[in-house]
């Protein structure tokens, strides 16, 4: 079974937001309203800067807070490569999830239901990339199957250093950071 | 100025066609990139990008009857198949809610804000009668235009027909003028655009301003983030830590308007220990010796006071460029219009590459290729009676294409004759032009101004007739035969229909072209014809074109070790280190360093570049772009933050020298900038009521450029010499 | 320095998490209160003593049921996909507090509606007649009211503790990652509603005798408190920049006045006085504990959606790019 997860190079990451439109236009994500969103994190006194560029979204967490405290199912792991997924109509909107989120990946949509990354399950389920992975001019976004050792993103895990977001939260996040 | 005009590229022809000899799995995709019609279903077109003129190859995908998303098309070159963030939100240009739906013409004075919906028909009569008036009175050269992009290729061709030479674009004297001409006077060619550099393959990347991943030009921060990945050392010189800074493995934070006194030290450093490459140098170099001398004063030890740089830093990275040379790039930048002094910046710049012998070569600048299609058979144009207007006696004796401002000062002037007719295609003169002021004047000069947007921009605003344009995405333009890396020709062709009466450039140029009794010149009716009579005239299948959007030529050979003759189309038919045409017009045959004024105490200087997901003025009310960011703010370094009380989101207004005070504006206190200018993005503080999304957001850049300085070489206007002080808006 | 800029601008997520408003305390203060009115009344009925405590154990049910809808209904009211709520029931999710809640909210009723049964207020057999008949039935089983009486006590503690622990299980928010929130929300349920049955019983017996108990459960609410804060502040960082919201952060004026001072301290200075007879009871002390339950909610609901696993909040821009 695979356990699809991204593995997102900082060095090369410009920071250009083509990752966030691109989810904006693959998915019709509403007006106001974000599924990925960059992080710009910047350390020291000028001159000496130095800068971490994040795309950051959902983490398909291993453990996922948002799907344990779900009091209806509707969030759930689907077993199609471990990706955590919302049915939008078990969904009542309470919020919990959104709020058990550590990275804040969620949010209520519009028309009621809450909302967040899919990894572009319906991309991936055609073999191809998730859409921001799929434009990113810079190719600093890497998706794939992390079970498979020999999986492109299990094999850069290896050979670079790297971190997660938040680890201390618990939550075994899925993507990982390049630096 | 023969010498500099004269071009030479690579023209392949197109004998070796085809995308299957670039490989069976291209073709597949070809086939699959433009898909049949249909109301529901999906649908996909292949067309072009036109958020900025890179012009990227682009599949647009409309999903039951309604235009969806628009990816890079992989057979294309430029884009290798991903477009750059605005590209990829450019589907909101559709959607927006601004746009101009019909032809308006203006009730009452210029400035006012008074119009009447009138028909195509009745807009061209009206246009027409103008500009015959204008013939009559005053000849057909009192006519100019003002565009940008190959949207204005058929309305030049009209205008022409008409019998003016006076066209400009903001892409000379405002943006990229000064390099192309210090790359000329040097190598006897320019950069071109898209430009001529192997990022790809560079091992140590100079980056003078250009901020690779805010300007987000697409081939080259593909390339910028594959050279960064592969390890290449990156030099980043500017007075912001941009983004390309935060990937540097040397950022030097140099004081702003100051870069030459650098280049020259740099300079100085590889000339005395021997690092440049003599072999290229003496075979390749007129007037090195005569050079080196000139240089001898620019000591680190000299630039260190003016740059702040220390002369440690200068000596080490000027070892690091040579130690890979001639994978070094320094790169040339592309809006150089800084300071005034900036076509000598900028050979000074051609002038280290030389050194590093780096023109010609791999990881250096390649020579760039293009496709031979021949150009439509029109009749003769009628040749005009006086000569262009915007740069009167060679004035600016290097200006190797028309400049906007001088068009601008002969219409206030009346001199050397009047010009009382503008056509401004697609071109916010307002934000682009520095000095507004300037450019009201001259506009209240004219007896009849047309725009032709697709928003109602400031510039529209000042019209006296409003042609609303389709969108890139529901029209065709003329052929983008490209000069690049390798040969191609692209194709821009309808995704989805406009939603109002918009209607596309060619057919705009033509109606009035026939109105104004000048059909001759349009012997196509349609603009398919057109692109039929020239590739078929090239050998080429425009069938083809249409399903994939794009043919290729083989790869030639692009660089001087493989093959290419290395030719340099100057007067000495060699690299000029001494120009002795700069000489004999009474400028200096080596670059020097001259100081800009620094900005008064109290005062910072205003220095703006560009976001990732903004075009200049023209994306703001694209519904998707503006979402990603709908305001600017200004960049304060976090210590003087401090000092004036200010915490990022604070709102302040700016004043700059002469009085001007911009709309209000967040403030970002941040250590990624000096303490002695300020910084923002371009393109923002929109006073054009009717772009409700994005009037009034932010302030405007453009607004504060009341003084710029000319660059004598070229009419160029430096547009980084204002300053500004802060006040806090209550 | 350290500059963090997110692009992010969700609603109701940034600049910080504002997912639950008013609805969500009043639900949780609601809660707890018919939580404290159970265990109350179930004690009573445990022990017999219903026929001197008649507004606690047969008043307070009715009133609780009346209080648990309110509750529920702003619990409704706060769901943003109503129409999909009968989702709730469609399931069991054992890992999710909310599950739970939802279904014990379920067997609450019952309970109440028992606890009533035993010794049935007027109001009551007017409105429905044939109470009594199950009144006379649970008389002629021993040890039905006591059941009743277990029963109460026993769902009324899971109802106050899961208030707390629904909150405590969203890790992701350091201020609520306390096993002492269960706890605490089921002493505040209990002061609240010694509170509200000293403020509105008739006799005074039975007045004196809550405000008794009230004071205790104070005393015991101020340890937790305590216990809480010191707890959080003593654990990780994230934990304790969670804390500093309530110490010297921006909810601290309201905690530490409003729900410390106002609503526990001063209404038991002044309880116990009045149980000593030093002074009149008078509805301020009640009123205050009432009040005081209440911003407890709201300030731990609000402050514990301000706190997260990120470095300094300060430090957080948001939207400027
Ligand atoms: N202050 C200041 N001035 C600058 C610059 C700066 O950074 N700061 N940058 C300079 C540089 S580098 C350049 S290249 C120039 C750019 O200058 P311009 O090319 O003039 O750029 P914009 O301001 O975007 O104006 C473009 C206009 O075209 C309209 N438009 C957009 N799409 C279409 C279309 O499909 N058809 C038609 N007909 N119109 C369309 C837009 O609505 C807008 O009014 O500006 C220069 N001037
Ligand atoms: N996203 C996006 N990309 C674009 C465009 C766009 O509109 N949007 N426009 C395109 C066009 S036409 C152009 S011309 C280019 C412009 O883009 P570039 O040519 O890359 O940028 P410049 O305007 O030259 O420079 C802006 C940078 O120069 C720095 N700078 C300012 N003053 C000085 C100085 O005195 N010395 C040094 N060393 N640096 C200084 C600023 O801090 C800023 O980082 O961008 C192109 N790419
Ligand atoms: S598209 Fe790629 S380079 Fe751009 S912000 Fe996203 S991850 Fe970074
Ligand atoms: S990142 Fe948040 S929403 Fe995504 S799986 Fe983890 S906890 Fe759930
Ligand atoms: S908001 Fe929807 S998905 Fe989230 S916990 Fe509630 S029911 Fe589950
Ligand atoms: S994987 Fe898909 S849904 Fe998730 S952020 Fe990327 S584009 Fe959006
Ligand atoms: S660089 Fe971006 S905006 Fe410009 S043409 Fe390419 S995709 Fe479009
Ligand atoms: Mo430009």
């Amino acid at each position: 079974m695979a356990r699809y997860g991204m593995v997102i190079d900082t060095v090369r990451c410009v920071g250009c937001m083509d990752c966030v439109v691109a989810c904006k236009t693959e998915n019709q994500v509403p007006e106001g309203f974000g599924r990925d969103w960059i992080a710009y994190e910047t350390r020291g006194a000028f001159p000496t800067v130095s800068m971490e560029i994040r795309s950051e979204r959902c983490n398909h967490c291993d453990d996922a807070p948002c799907v344990s405290c779900c009091p209806t199912g509707a969030s759930h792991v689907d077993p199609f490569g471990q990706i955590v997924m919302v049915t939008h109509d078990v969904c009542i909107g309470c919020k919990a999830c959104v709020a058990s989120c550590p990275y804040d990946a969620r949010f209520v949509h519009p028309e009621g239901y809450v909302d967040k990354c899919t990894f572009c399950i319906h991309r991936v389920k055609e073999g191809k990339d998730p859409a921001c992975v799929s434009v990113c001019p810079t190719h600093c976004m890497h998706f794939g199957d992390f079970d498979d050792p020999n999986s492109r993103v299990s094999r850069l895990l290896a050979s670079r250093r790297n971190h997660p977001l938040k680890a201390e939260a618990g939550t075994r996040p899925r993507i990982y950071y390049l630096v | 100025m023969d010498a500099l005009s004269r071009r030479r590229f690579l023209k392949i022809s197109s004998a070796t066609l085809g995308v299957a000899a670039s490989g069976g799995a291209l073709a597949s995709a070809a086939r699959a990139v433009t898909g049949a019609g249909a109301a529901t279903g999906l649908r996909t077109v292949a067309t072009t990008c036109d958020i900025c003129f890179w012009k990227c190859g682009a599949i647009a995908s409309v999903r039951d009857g309604r235009l969806w998303k628009i990816e890079g098309n992989p057979l294309d070159p430029l884009s290798r198949g991903r477009l750059c963030p605005r590209g990829t939100g450019g589907v909101g240009a559709h959607f927006d809610t601004d746009r101009l739906r019909t032809p308006l013409i203006r009730r009452k004075g210029r400035g006012g804000d008074e119009w009447a919906s009138v028909t195509w028909d009745e807009a061209f009569t009206y246009i027409a009668d103008k500009l015959q008036g204008i013939k009559a009175q005053h000849g057909p050269e009192a006519v100019a235009m003002f565009s940008h992009g190959i949207g204005g290729n058929f309305l030049k061709h009209t205008l022409k027909a008409y019998g003016t030479p006076n066209f400009a674009a903001p892409s000379f004297a405002q943006c990229r003028g000064p390099r192309d001409v210090g790359f000329t006077l040097t190598f006897g060619e320019g950069v071109s655009s898209p430009e001529r550099t192997d990022i790809l393959n560079t091992k140590c990347l100079v980056l003078l301003g250009s901020h690779l991943g805010e300007n987000m030009h697409n081939s080259q921060v593909q390339e910028f983030a594959e050279a960064v990945g592969n390890g290449a050392t990156v030099i980043v010189v500017d007075p912001r830590f941009s983004i390309a800074a935060g990937k540097a493995t040397h950022y030097l934070p140099i004081r702003p308007g100051t870069d030459t006194a650098l280049l020259l030290a740099w300079m100085h450093v590889i000339v005395t220990e021997k690092l440049y490459d003599r072999e290229y140098v003496e075979q390749f170099g007129f007037g090195f010796e005569n050079f080196a001398a000139e240089i001898a004063y620019a000591t680190p030890e000299w630039a260190y006071p003016e740059t702040g740089i220390e002369p440690d830093v200068i000596r080490e990275t000027a070892r690091e460029m040579a130690r890979h040379r001639p994978a070094t790039l320094v790169h040339p930048g592309r809006h150089a219009t800084w300071y005034g002094n900036d076509a000598q910046r900028s050979r000074a710049i051609a002038l280290l590459n030389a050194l590093l012998g780096s023109w010609g070569r791999k990881g250096g600048f390649y020579t760039p290729a293009s496709m031979d299609v021949p150009g439509y058979p029109y009749p003769p144009y009628p040749v005009p009676a006086r000569g262009k207007v915007d740069n009167p006696d060679h004035k600016y004796p290097f200006a190797i294409e028309a400049i906007t401002t001088g068009i601008r000062e002969a219409t206030i002037t009346g001199a050397p004759y009047p010009v009382k007719g503008w056509f401004v295609y697609a071109t916010n003169l307002m934000q682009a032009l520095p000095n507004e002021a300037e450019t009201i004047r001259a506009i209240q000069a004219l007896d009849l101004m047309v725009v032709i947007d697709v928003v109602p921009s400031e510039i529209a605003g000042w019209a006296d007739v409003v042609l609303p344009e389709s969108t890139y995405l529901e029209r065709h333009d003329d052929l983008n035969v490209e000069w690049f890396r390798e040969p191609f020709v692209a194709l821009r062709q309808p995704v989805v229909e406009a939603p109002h009466d918009q209607k596309p450039n060619w057919w705009i140029a033509r109606e009035l072209a026939v109105k104004l009794g000048l059909g001759a010149f349009y012997p196509w009716k349609t603009i398919e014809e057109y692109f039929e009579a020239r590739l078929t005239k090239a050998g080429l299948s425009y069938e083809t074109l249409k399903q994939q959007g794009i043919l290729r030529g083989a790869q030639p050979p692009i660089f001087f070790e493989d093959g290419v003759a290395p030719v340099f189309p100057t007067p000495s038919g060699k690299i000029e280190f001494y120009s002795l045409q700069l000489q004999e017009k009474g400028f200096d045959p080596v670059p020097r360093y001259t100081p800009t004024p620094q900005p008064p105490p109290g005062a910072f200087r205003m220095l703006f570049g560009r976001a990732p997901v903004h075009s200049f003025s023209r994306t703001q009310t694209n519904p998707i772009l503006a979402e990603m960011m709908d305001e600017n703010v200004v960049w304060l370094n976090a210590d003087q933050a401090r000092r004036y009380g200010l915490a990022t989101g604070d709102r302040i207004r700016l004043r700059n020298q002469d009085g001007v005070v911009s709309r209000p504006v967040a403030v970002l206190a941040t250590e990624r900038i000096r303490p002695d200018c300020i910084y923002m993005v371009h393109g923002f503080g929109h006073s054009a009521v009717r772009m409700r999304r994005a009037y009034g957001k932010g302030a405007s850049d453009a607004e504060l450029v009341t003084k710029y300085a000319v660059d004598p070489l070229m009419g160029g206007t430096g547009m980084h010499v204002n300053f500004v002080t802060i006040e806090r808006e209550s | 320095m350290r500059e963090l800029i997110l692009t992010r601008q969700n609603h109701l997520v940034d600049p910080t998490l504002h997912v639950w408003a008013w609805q969500i305390p009043i639900y949780l203060f609601l809660g707890g209160l018919v939580a404290g009115m159970m265990v109350l009344s179930g004690l009573f009925l445990w022990q017999g003593r219903h026929q001197e405590r008649p507004f606690t154990s047969s008043v307070a049910p009715l009133i609780g049921l009346v209080f648990l809808s309110l509750g529920m209904f702003a619990l409704f009211l706060d769901l943003e996909h109503k129409r999909y709520t009968w989702r709730l029931y469609t399931t069991f999710q054992p890992t999710s507090p909310m599950s739970w809640g939802a279904w014990i909210l379920l067997v609450v009723y019952p309970a109440l509606v028992a606890a009533a049964f035993v010794h049935p207020p007027k109001l009551l057999r007017d409105l429905v007649p044939g109470v009594m008949q199950y009144t006379r039935a649970i008389e002629a089983r021993t040890g039905a009211r006591r059941m009743i009486g277990a029963l109460n006590i026993g769902l009324g503690a899971a109802l106050g503790i899961y208030t707390g622990i629904l909150l405590s299980a969203l890790g992701a928010r350091p201020l609520w990652n306390s096993a002492i929130l269960g706890p605490l929300f089921l002493l505040s349920g209990l002061s609240s509603a010694a509170a509200f049955i000293h403020l509105v019983a008739r006799h005074v017996d039975e007045r004196e005798g809550l405000a008794r108990a009230d004071n205790l459960f104070l005393v015991l609410e101020l340890a937790a408190i305590v216990m809480f804060v010191i707890g959080l502040a003593n654990a990780t960082e994230a934990h304790r920049q969670a804390a500093a919201l309530l110490l010297g952060g921006s909810y601290t004026a309201l905690f530490w006045v409003g729900v410390v001072g106002l609503g526990v301290v001063i209404p038991l200075v002044i309880q116990l006085l009045a149980v000593n007879h030093r002074v009149q009871h008078s509805p301020v002390a009640p009123l205050m504990v009432l009040g005081g339950g209440l911003v407890l909610r709201f300030v731990i609901v609000s402050a514990g959606q301000e706190s997260r696993w990120a470095a300094l909040l300060a430090d957080l821009v948001n939207a400027l790019a």
